[in-house]
């Protein structure tokens, strides 16, 4: 089910600038890894290049290689759709497909996979939502468009239709920056228990965040400005926040700049 | 200051436009001359609409309250016979029918150019070609007319016999009459091309509006490219699409020079399209307004009054079925 990535030499573009340089880590499965640094670091891009979303942005291209297990995201033989289909993505903003029913948003993954039974697309539909904690706010109105939900409930419901597709690896960018707290709160709470079916990597501009919900954490930062990121260290999340290995990363987390 | 915030908290932003509560003037003279201004352009604007309804109604219901004939079913058009005997059932039908083929033919093609524009072509490529369609519709109907009547008719005749002979079966591809190829059928194909720009660039710019969020959303999921148009851009760009085909609608329904040159005018009903004969209001008026009298005109501006409906509800129901779609549209995302 949740498989291990190992990232080595890996470098993204926009057209002839480079956004990040040289990144080489491992995710472990059944966990959550944590990237935190500075806007600008290069984060949000090292995680698009994760699901070949990168090369979607016009005069995106990366080198390097993605091992997921043993398999290279990034040979040539590969379908990008095909990598999307086994990386799921959550994003900054909730994006359910405005047009559908709350019903449809969770099975438009399996439907683009295969045709279903409509009482396996229900069955499908209700685990996802119960793995996404929406299944009892939502079970009344499934036939409702997904875009009359609360912000909460709209990410939550990108959660439940990423993982309705059962993916080796979910990641996900800011899932929790246009959320209040309480709603927050609740996606966390769901982090957490997905990372028993899943590998987890998550972006996040919010230092308690990211020790609240993983158990490693990686640290990205420009060398300077204009230069491309750099992952300055990875580690337990435990010990980036209480004794971190380099220097710029205690000053990141001290509040002492970005 | 005399409130508990704090001192550096902005102004609260504005509610959102509310149209039963707008924020007053302020009084300032640069506002007051707006605010007229744009009322009186607005009054303006209702004043002209409704002194044309009421011009063509007018004019309209002496012609008609003098038609010998049945104004709604009369397969004629003489109100200079005695008695006067005049009927709109032929322009209707050749109106709609043409227009309904222009929409079958360029609706599709549209969308498809603009979202081959929008999503397939190279950056290099999609620029020129947007500019290409939108240079046809810079070419003037009246040379589209010409066009049509010196091309398109004699290259049409084979397309015809082919549909005859392979779909005549339809009823509807069924030629029965020889002759060259002055056909509503052939109306509805010029006017496909003369409103394919329209429909184009208006679907175009709604599926470029298509939020990237969406489009990824879709992506995301391991969806093709296809696969993303089909989940993200259609659904998003549908009542654009209406819309654009709605503005199509109406270029196709009004056209006049165009018709005029090509069709072969005749008073008669016939689903045969590929029949030469059959008119449209426009056609029709254009053709006969210069020699007319003054009852003659009266006449053929009661026609024009039918136009003036049809294109009211034309417009009424595509509002209508946008409206109905809001609820699921790409508007609230």
């Amino acid at each position: 089910m949740a498989k291990r990535i190992d990232i080595s030499g890996l470098s993204a573009f926009y057209g002839n600038h480079k956004a990040i340089e040289d990144i080489s880590m491992t995710v472990e499965p059944r966990s959550v890894t944590a990237f935190i640094g500075p806007s600008g670091c290069g984060k949000s891009t090292f995680l698009r290049t994760l699901n070949r979303m990168h090369e979607v942005t016009p005069g995106g291209r990366v080198e390097g290689k993605v091992l997921l297990d043993d398999e290279n995201l990034y040979a040539s033989n590969v379908d990008p759709v095909t990598v999307r289909r086994t990386v799921g993505m959550v994003f900054q903003r909730p994006n359910p497909f405005p047009t559908m029913s709350i019903f449809d948003n969770v099975a438009a993954g399996l439907r683009l996979n295969g045709s279903y039974r409509k009482s396996e697309l229900n069955d499908v539909v209700e685990k996802s939502l119960r793995g996404a904690n929406l299944w009892n706010e939502v079970k009344d109105r499934l036939n409702k468009p997904g875009s009359g939900l609360s912000g909460g409930q709209q990410q939550r419901l990108c959660i439940a239709r990423a993982i309705a597709v059962e993916p080796q690896v979910l990641l996900m960018d800011e899932p929790c920056s246009a959320l209040d707290p309480i709603s927050t709160l609740a996606i966390e709470d769901l982090i957490g228990e997905l990372k028993e079916r899943f590998t987890i990597v998550i972006v996040t501009h919010n230092m308690q965040q990211a020790a609240r919900v993983s158990d490693r954490t990686a640290f990205f930062n420009l060398a300077a400005v204009g230069k491309p990121g750099r992952l300055i260290e990875i580690d337990e999340t435990e010990r980036i926040f209480s004794n971190p290995s380099v220097q710029a990363t205690e000053d990141y987390i001290s509040g002492r700049f970005g | 200051m005399a409130s508990t915030t704090p001192i550096d908290t902005p102004p609260a932003p504005p509610a959102p436009p509310d149209r039963k509560e707008r924020p007053k003037s302020t009084g300032r003279a640069g506002d007051k001359v707006f605010v007229g201004l744009s009322r009186g352009s607005g009054i303006l604007l209702l004043v002209l609409m409704a002194s044309i309804a009421v011009f063509l109604s007018y004019r309209a219901a002496i012609a008609i309250s003098k038609d010998e004939g049945n104004f709604l079913t009369t397969f004629d058009w003489n109100p200079a016979g005695d008695p006067p005997v005049f009927g709109i059932a032929v322009l209707l039908f050749g109106t709609v029918v043409s227009s309904i083929i222009a929409m079958v033919i360029a609706v599709p093609i549209a969308v498809g150019i603009a979202l081959f524009i929008s999503h397939y072509a190279p950056r290099k490529l999609a620029a020129p070609i947007a500019y290409v369609v939108d240079l046809l519709a810079a070419v003037p109907s009246i040379v589209y007319g010409i066009w049509g009547a010196l091309v398109l008719v004699p290259y049409l005749e084979g397309l015809n016999l082919w549909l005859d002979q392979f779909f005549g079966w339809t009823y509807i591809f069924e030629k029965t009459e020889v002759g060259v190829a002055r056909s509503l059928f052939t109306v509805g194909v010029l006017l496909a091309i003369m409103i394919l720009p329209i429909v184009t660039s208006v679907s175009r710019e709604v599926f470029l509006q298509v939020p990237k969020m969406n489009e990824e959303a879709a992506l995301a999921l391991g969806a093709t490219r296809w696969e993303v148009i089909r989940l993200s851009v259609l659904p998003f760009g549908r009542s654009g699409i209406i819309s654009a085909s709605m503005l199509g609608l109406g270029r196709a329904l009004g056209e006049t020079m165009a018709v005029a040159t090509v069709l072969s005018p005749s008073f008669i009903i016939s689903l045969h399209v590929l029949n030469p004969g059959g008119g449209t209001f426009a056609q029709n008026i254009a053709a006969k307004f210069g020699e007319a009298d003054e009852f003659g005109r009266d006449a053929l501006i009661a026609s024009g009054l039918v136009l003036f409906v049809l294109t009211l509800l034309v417009n009424g129901a595509a509002r209508l079925i946008i409206a109905r779609r809001k609820e699921y549209s790409g508007a609230n995302a």
